[in-house]
Formats: structure tokens, sequence, C-alpha cells
């Protein structure tokens, strides 16, 4: 009687094993056309990378010599990547908090029930649809020590001209301006979006009980929003630290480094100095940071985030 | 506990078609009353305005008799109960019922004291730590309910409170409404499109249909004597029958189908301009012809559908003109399909509406009130 009972186990736990081969075997059918591109766009350049990370490398970017983890030590030692992260740290800091705050704000002001709030709507959301480099030429006029718009605004009222680009205490405040402008475009959007999804007899029913306006703001709208706000301060976070283009036509990492953020970094040691071997090592750092950085989002932040 | 009271008010979303018109009424002071009509008449839009969440086009709005159309929705002391809840996803069941305690900064011992009592009163006790999405349909429903009495407000407002959820829970929430505005004694407007709810629970109920007054009155005279073939329609299930009959002013007689003719009063023959009325009668004063009788209002049918329902039967029939009418007998009658039999209206039970103007010409005269005597237990 055990017996059969123990075969009959067994033969349970072989069926079971090869459905499990079969479910097994069409997922990663399934999965297979997403395997593909990732291994060839993203694995590949990132083991490449981490490969790279631990040689010396010639002119055309091939590896000569191993040298374990020297390149990590020389970048952490090396007082220009010191700087370069300074720079970027306090890039996101100028840009991420500022940003938002300035799309929640512009959205919740177009999502008022207004007549002809279409067409702010379009003006807010319009710079998702420039270009980084239009934007940046546009910006870079603005910002012409005697031509700009800018600086003609501050002298007609009397103030001293500023060097916006030229300056060393400026120049990253300026790259800073520049990108909270563009991204306001995409963040506005989702928060609009996000805004307009909260149901209407919410508010209603908070009217009736007499909540004033940021009484509903705090209890109702920003807890309702909470999952799109994350989503656009997770996004411009890793934006920020993979800024990129205004630098390169905005300041080309100057003056004297001071908007060299990592990204522009990694391309200046890679493509101008041909060192390609520090270059990884960088890159691979600016990874790890990122990472580290999301899923410390992620833990602290998700708990604050209300689902549906 | 305070009035409510609507004085010509007229509402319209886009400045040209009226959604409400003309509507007047008193609601009286700890009064259960139900706004019943199909639905797009209007009684959302009625609702929300005596809210205050949408403008009175024209007209004017007393509550305890102090203007209140311009009135924002949190002065007007009012309480409201959404269709869908309208319950903050985001907070605990807690949360939800003292938001508008929060709003008004009570001290937090007095908030948790009030909350519990509240919540033991409708036996939500075991879910206050809860989010609205891990309750069942009957539960946030209370949820909404304790949200709205818990501030004490003297009249409470609901939108189709009980749509949602299924047909028994329904029938217990009626009388839960119900009691609580009892114990509370708040005024109560309730919205339903549901004419059982508006029968059940209502002291009196006002029928809307397109955005106008059709009849306000206690539950049962509008069953009774209905003021227009709108309301004998909708008002009833199955709905009041009705069909077309020719007046003859001479002999004041009203023809139906050729087979019978029913004697009315003078005077009212003379009301009608129109030489057509719509006669009326309720299901259950269709009666099976046992012995003739005098006055003879028998006609032969052959039934098309039964229903038997425990305790009595429905029967269908079409009749003069393909009018589609029902039967209502008390008991299981066996009778199939296709089976002609002869039945006869009852004289006294006849609603008569001017074929033209709609109006009630006449009504039933032999409204049945019954009582229990004393001491008969
Ligand atoms: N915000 C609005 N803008 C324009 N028209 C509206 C608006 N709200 C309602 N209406 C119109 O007003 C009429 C009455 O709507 P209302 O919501 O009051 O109906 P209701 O009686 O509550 O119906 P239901 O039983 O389906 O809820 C409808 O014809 C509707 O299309
Ligand atoms: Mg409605």
């Amino acid at each position: 009687m055990k017996s059969t009972a123990e075969i009959q186990e067994k033969s349970i736990n072989k069926i079971d094993l090869k459905w499990r081969f079969i479910h097994w075997r069409s997922a990663i059918l399934y999965l297979l056309p997403s395997i593909i591109l990732f291994s060839v766009f993203l694995f590949y350049p990132l083991g490449k990378t981490l490969y790279l990370s631990f040689f010396l490398t010639d002119q055309q970017g091939n590896a000569n010599v191993f040298v374990g983890l020297e390149n990590f030590q020389y970048i952490l030692q090396a007082e220009s990547f010191h700087k370069s992260i300074k720079a970027t740290i306090l890039f996101v800091l100028y840009t991420v908090p500022t940003g938002v705050i300035i799309s929640l704000f512009l959205a919740l002001l177009a999502n008022e029930k207004i007549r002809g709030v279409g067409i702010f709507r379009t003006i807010y959301s319009s710079t998702m649809g420039i270009s980084v480099a239009a934007s940046a030429v546009v910006w870079l006029f603005i910002f012409h020590p005697s031509m700009g718009i800018l600086n003609q605004l501050i002298t007609s009222i009397g103030g001293t001209s500023i060097d916006w680009l030229l300056h060393p205490d400026w120049a990253l405040v300026s790259v800073s301006i520049t990108t909270i402008w563009m991204n306001i475009g995409f963040s506005f959007l989702i928060l609009l979006g996000g805004l307009q999804n909260i149901d209407d007899h919410l508010y209603e029913s908070a009217k009736i009980s007499g909540a004033s306006y940021f009484y509903q703001l705090r209890r109702i709208t920003i807890p309702m929003l909470s999952p799109t706000l994350f989503f656009v301060i997770t996004v411009s976070l890793i934006n920020a630290f993979q800024t990129f283009g205004q630098v390169d036509i905005l300041t080309q990492g100057g003056p004297s480094e001071s908007t060299n953020l990592i990204v522009y970094s990694i391309y200046r040691e890679a493509f101008v100095n041909y060192q390609f071997g520090t270059a990884s090592a960088q890159s691979i750092f600016l990874f790890i940071c990122i990472l580290i950085v999301t899923i410390l989002q992620f833990k602290f932040g998700e708990r604050k985030v209300h689902y549906q | 506990m305070y009035s409510v009271e609507l004085k010509q008010v007229d509402k319209s979303y886009d400045k040209e078609q009226l959604v409400v018109k003309d509507v007047s009424v008193t609601i009286e002071p700890g009064e259960f009353f139900v706004l019943v009509g199909p639905s797009g008449c209007g009684k959302s839009t009625l609702l929300r305005m005596i809210a205050g969440l949408e403008d009175i086009t024209s007209g004017s709005l007393l509550i305890d008799g102090k203007k209140a159309d311009h009135l924002p929705p949190s002065k007007r002391q009012l309480s409201m109960v959404f269709q869908n809840y309208a319950l903050y996803p985001h907070m605990t069941v807690e949360d939800n019922i003292t938001f508008g305690l929060d709003v008004k900064k009570m001290r937090k011992k007095e908030k948790k004291e009030k909350c519990y009592e509240i919540a033991a009163m409708l036996g939500l006790t075991d879910y206050l730590k809860r989010k609205p999405r891990h309750l069942s349909g009957g539960q946030r429903q209370r949820v909404a309910l304790a949200r709205a009495i818990i501030t004490n407000s003297p009249i409470c407002l609901m939108d189709e409170p009980l749509s949602n959820l299924d047909a028994k829970l329904r029938a217990h929430m009626r009388s839960e409404i119900r009691e609580l505005q009892r114990k509370l004694g708040i005024t109560l407007i309730y919205v339903t499109h549901d004419q059982v709810e508006a029968m059940t629970m209502g002291d009196r109920i006002m029928v809307l249909n397109e955005g106008v007054v059709q009849q306000v009155g206690k539950p049962i005279d509008v069953y009774n004597t209905p003021a227009n073939p709108f309301v004998a329609k909708f008002i009833g299930s199955p709905p009041m029958n009705l069909t077309t009959g020719l007046v003859d002013k001479n002999s004041s007689k009203i023809t139906i189908s050729k087979e019978i003719s029913i004697p009315v009063d003078r005077l009212v023959v003379n009301d009608t301009n129109s030489d057509q009325v719509l006669v009326g009668i309720r299901p259950e004063n269709i009666k099976i012809q046992e012995e003739p009788s005098s006055l003879d209002l028998s006609f032969a049918v052959t039934i098309d559908h039964v229903e038997i329902l425990g305790t009595e039967t429905l029967l269908k029939f079409k009749w003069n003109d393909d009018s589609v009418w029902y039967a209502k007998w008390y008991g299981q009658w066996d009778i199939h399909v296709g089976q002609t039999v002869r039945l006869t209206l009852d004289p006294d039970s006849l609603c008569i509406y001017d074929g033209q103007t709609e109006k009630l010409l006449q009504g039933p005269k032999n409204i049945q009130h019954q009582h229990i005597r004393e001491g008969i237990i």
C-alpha cells in the first residue's frame, strides 16, 4: 500500500517536472525577442565596458595590458574626477527638485477647468518637441554676454550683466536652467495626466466637508499623484545623471571644469584623450551610482507611494 | 433639522437646453424625501444644485428658510453620499470617516471616539484600518454613509447610493438607511431611479421626467392616483395598464374596444376637450369574470405569458390595439400560455386621463386602506 503511494507520488513529480520544462521553454521563446535586443544593445556593451575598465587600451580602444582595478584607483584619486562628481551632484540637486516643483505647479494650473486652458497646456508641454541641440542653441543666444536677452533685461533695469556661461560660479547654474526648461515639458505632461486621472468626486466630497484648496492639495492631490510624482522624479534623476548634449553645446565642460558632468567627462576621457580604460571605469562608476540611487529611491520612496 | 426649499429652479448646462425646468418644492425638516425618475431626467443635477456643486441658472434655493444660492457647499450644513461613494482610496477607512472632522480641526481623542461610535453603529469596527479597495461593495457603501453622518449635518443628500449593490444587499440597506435617518432625525434627500426604493423609503416622493416635476406626494398616493400617464407607467411593477378610450359626451360614457362602455360622471366628461381619453387600471384590479353583473366590463383575451411568483401570478396579454397589459392575482393560478380567459375591470379602480393634456380626470374611488383591528393577535 505504502509503496504504491510512493510510486504514484514519484510519477506525479515526474509529470510535474516535464510540465515545468515545457512552461519554461515557452517562456524563453516568448522572451527571446527582447533577450536578443537587450543583449545586442545593452548587455553586450555593458559587459564590454566592464571588460575594458580592467585594461589599458591603445588609440583604437583595443584592450592591451590587464591592470586589474588600477583604472578605478586612478579615477578615484584624480582631482578632475572629484570635481566632476561634485558638479554632477550639484547639478542633480539644482535641476531635479526645481524641475519637478515647477512642472507640478504648471500642471496644477493647467488642470483647472477654465476656458482656453488648452492653449496653456500646449505651451507648457511644447518643450518636449524641441531637440536638445536646438534648445541649447536657443539658450546659447539667451545667455550671450552682450547680445543675450537676459543680460539686456538685467542692464535695462539697472543691474550689472552676468557672464552666464563664462564664469565658473554661474556656468553650472546656466546649464541647470537650460536643463530645467528642457525637461519641464515631459514632467508637465506626465503630471497633468496623473492629475486628470484623479476622480472629481473626491474633490467635490472634500469641498462639501469644507476643505480648503491647500488642504485638498495636501490630503488628496499629492497622495493620489504620488505614483506619478515618483515616476517623474526617478526619470528626472536618471536624466540628470546622464546629461550630455546641453553641456557639449553650451560650455564644453568649462570654464575650469565647473560644468564637466560625469557623462561629459567620460566622453572627453574616451574620445579626446583616448583613455578608453579609465573612461570605461568612469562609466561603471556612474552605472553603480545610478543603480544605488534608484534602489534607494524604490526602497524608501515606494513606501510613501499609494498605488491604486 | 433644516428644511430645503426650491423656488422655480431652472438649470441649463449649455445655455440652450433646460435640464431642470421650473422645479418648486418644499422639503420639510426631518423628512425622507425621494427624487425619482428615469435615467437622464435631471435628478443628480437637482441634487448637485442643492449641494452647491452646480450653479442654479435661475430661481432660488432656501435652506432653513435662508437664501442659500450663493453659499459655498461647505456652508450649506449638509453632507453627501455619492453614487460611486467617492471614498479616498489612499486613506484608511478611519481616515475616510474622520476627514470631515479633520477639516474642522477637532481634537484627536474626541474624533476617535466619534469615529468608533459611528463605526459600531454601522458594523465597521473591524475594518477601520483597511483601505477602501479591500472592502466589499456593501462595506464601502457603509463607509460612505458613516462619512456623511459623522459631521452631524442636519441635511444629508444621497445620489443613488444603492445602485452598485446586489438585490439582496440593496433590500437590506434600504431599511438600514431608513432606520438611520429616523434615529438621527436628519432631513434626507435621496435620489434613485428605482421606483421600489422610492415607494419603500420615502415619506414623500417627487417624480421627475425630463427635468419637469410630474407629481409630489406620499408614495401610496402617487401609486394609487398617478397624476398623469407617465407617473402611472413609471411607478408600480408591473406598471399601470393603459389604453385609449373614446368619449361619448351625450351618454357620458367611455367606450373601450367596442366591447366595453364605462359610465362616468357627466362633469368628468365635460372637462375634456378631446374625444379621446386614456383609461388606466392597476394589474391587481383586473379580475377573472365569475358571474355576470349588472355593469359588464368583461372582455376575452389570450394569455401570452404567465409568471408564477409564489404568492402571486402575473399574466401578460395584448388587448385593444395591441396595448400590452398585465394582470396580477393573489395565489398560484394554473393558467397556461395560449389559453383564452374572460377578465373584468373593477369599475371603481379606474384612472381616466385626458387624451391631449394627459391630466387626471378621474381617480379610483375604492382605495383600499386596510387596518389591523387592535387586539386581534
Ligand atoms: N456637466 C454636464 N454638462 C452638460 N450636460 C450635462 C452635465 N451633467 C449632466 N448633463 C445632462 O443633464 C441631463 C441630466 O443629467 P443628470 O445627471 O442630472 O441625470 P440623472 O437623472 O441623474 O440620470 P441618472 O439616473 O442616469 O444618474 C442629462 O441629459 C445629461 O446629459
Ligand atoms: Mg445621476
